[in-house]
């Protein structure tokens, strides 16, 4: 089987990722199910990073398999996957520095430019239409969404740190992306920022249709938000399911509390 | 009266004459820019292309304009291949290796072009049209207005480029965090190629017109080195700070040679350059954080 199953748009299949001796992950297998948002959970240093990083393309699985929709794309390259649907954001705001927001949120566009590089530099009618109605499209739909209008022409370096990461949202869906990857969206925000950007992610889901993943450590975020939970410790999965079950499980009560967890 | 029309000569000459060291200078900021590597063969690159364009308007006779297109070719698959072989094997290795890698690529395509076409200067015809100028008392030679004209014109088209297109945006975005680009679909090793082709070629255009206003020499390499000095000034990532400190450092050599002499040419701007860089020890334009070398 080539594909991830039905109503999944997203499935890791038993990846391994080491480094030398030390293994970052042991055959983790998570699903994603579609339109909705999955939560990634952990201790630091659970290998919830690498698993983002082999999901993206960034670490090659020595095992296992990497599956968006109906197509396998653990040897697809980094920049390719994002033709394909996938796209993320970073922990530390992965912004373009000397860049405008606007600058910044049409580069989420450009695996869709069709014209190849020299029919840019020789500035083709065909390629001039293209950026054009690119730029509409992004305008209208991902500025308004995210209530970044009032900033578009701003370079990013003059915003706040939520706006920041708000932007980088911003860049990730003019993608238009199947899987949205989210890795820590709320990491160091205030308590307002935080429940701004939740309700974000919360319309991204509903209004767009996309599957998000998210890593993230705030908690409470995590359970208001999340439909699909799955819980990592020492690069492995120890639990998968509804938020209020999974907060339950003694499996992550125990990597969460301490007590007498069976380290490798 | 006199004394004026010579310094406005003067001024004029070497404001005209910085538009080709101002293209020398891009082809080192430019891969520095998008690649984060100084290119020590960047000078033997603009001579192969100027030998490219000899072999093709001298010896094969063909018009200029077409010549050049031909040089400009060769020296885009040369720079693809310099990328291919020796950058993309050198990836993630430290920046002093890299640096030793561009000297030595220097060597031997010096020695290379010597092998080809020999030491002795080979006269070549000029690229564009002579249009010597006389305003009154003031006169510009031929190739100084068109020479500058074609410079002008390359460098507004890559400032445009860079500037407006997704495509030079992109290699922007390549430059300052490859890892995001590469998840927003870009290409980061057709980035990288494309960067090493664009300053390989601007240093032929450059090379052209050099060797179009005389002849053609492996010495023409080291006039690059020259313009090293130009880069550090302008700032070694800086587009606009190369431009004007080929402005000043072209127009100081022609004061120089004007009312000092020519053997200080080589000397009274790098002093001037010297200065400045005590105040300003990142270039003119240039950001703080480069590495130091």
């Amino acid at each position: 089987m080539n594909a991830a199953p039905p109503g999944v748009e997203l499935a890791v299949e038993g990846i391994r990722v080491s480094f030398g001796g030390l293994h970052a992950l042991r055959g983790v297998s998570l699903r994603a199910p579609a339109g909705r948002i999955t939560a990634v959970i952990g201790p630091n240093g659970a290998g919830k990073t690498s698993l983002f990083n082999a999901i993206s393309g960034f670490y090659k699985p020595s095992a296992g398999r990497v599956l968006l929709g109906d197509a396998d794309i653990t040897a697809t390259p980094v920049h390719a996957r994002a033709a394909m649907g996938l796209a993320r954001t970073f922990q530390n705001v992965a912004l373009f520095r000397g860049l405008s927001v606007l600058q910044n949120i049409k580069l989420g566009g450009h695996h869709a430019m069709r014209s190849g590089m020299l029919a840019c530099m020789l500035a083709a009618p065909g390629a001039r239409r293209e950026e054009l109605a690119l730029r509409d499209e992004v305008e209208d739909r991902v500025i308004d969404f995210l209530e970044l209008d009032s900033v578009r022409h701003k370079p990013v370096e003059m915003l706040s740190y939520g706006l920041q990461k708000r932007v980088e949202l911003a860049r990730g869906l003019a993608m238009r992306p199947r899987v949205l990857l989210l890795d820590e969206p709320v990491a160091g925000m205030n308590r307002e920022e935080t429940e701004d950007m939740a309700r974000y992610i919360l319309d991204v889901q509903e209004e767009w249709g996309v599957t998000v993943v998210l890593v993230e450590h705030d908690m409470g975020m995590v359970m208001d938000i999340s439909h699909h939970v799955a819980v990592l410790n020492f690069g492995e999965l120890i639990a998968q399911g509804a938020p209020a079950d999974v907060a339950r499980h003694p499996e992550v009560v125990r990597a969460y509390l301490g007590g007498e967890v069976a380290a490798p | 009266m006199t004394d004026f029309y010579i310094f406005l000569e003067f001024t004029l000459l070497g404001l005209l004459s910085s538009g080709v060291a101002a293209l020398i200078a891009l082809s080192f900021v430019l891969v520095y820019k998008g690649t984060r590597v100084v290119n020590f063969a960047a000078g033997e690159v603009m001579m192969l292309g100027a030998y490219c364009y000899y072999t093709a308007a001298a010896l094969w006779h063909w018009p200029p304009v077409l010549a050049l297109l031909a040089a400009l070719a060769a020296v885009a698959v040369v720079s693809t291949c310099i990328e291919a072989l020796v950058l993309r094997a050198l990836a993630g290795q430290p920046t002093i290796s890299i640096l030793m890698a561009t000297i030595g690529l220097a060597s031997l395509l010096h020695g290379a072009v010597e092998i080809a076409w020999g030491q002795d200067p080979l006269e070549t015809p000029a690229l564009l049209p002579r249009m010597p100028l006389n305003f009154g008392e003031v006169m510009i030679p031929g190739a100084a207005i068109g020479n500058f004209l074609l410079a002008a014109a390359l460098i507004a088209a890559l400032v445009a480029f860079f500037r407006y297109t997704q495509t030079g945006i992109a290699m922007r975005a390549t430059a300052s965090d490859p890892v995001t680009a590469a998840t927003l679909g870009v290409d980061i090793r057709s980035s990288q190629r494309l960067t090493w082709i664009l300053s390989g070629t601007t240093g032929t255009v450059a090379g052209a017109l050099i060797a179009g206003a005389g002849s053609v020499s492996p010495a023409l390499a080291s006039t690059a080195l020259s313009v090293f000095a130009v880069v550090i000034l302008g700032g070694l990532d800086s587009v606009a700070g190369v431009i004007l400190a080929s402005l000043i450092v072209g127009w100081l050599e022609s004061l120089t040679v004007g009312y000092v002499g020519g053997k200080m040419r080589d000397v009274f701007p790098y002093l001037v350059v010297l200065v400045i860089l005590v105040v300003r020890p990142h270039g003119l334009l240039g950001t703080r954080e480069i590495e130091r070398l």
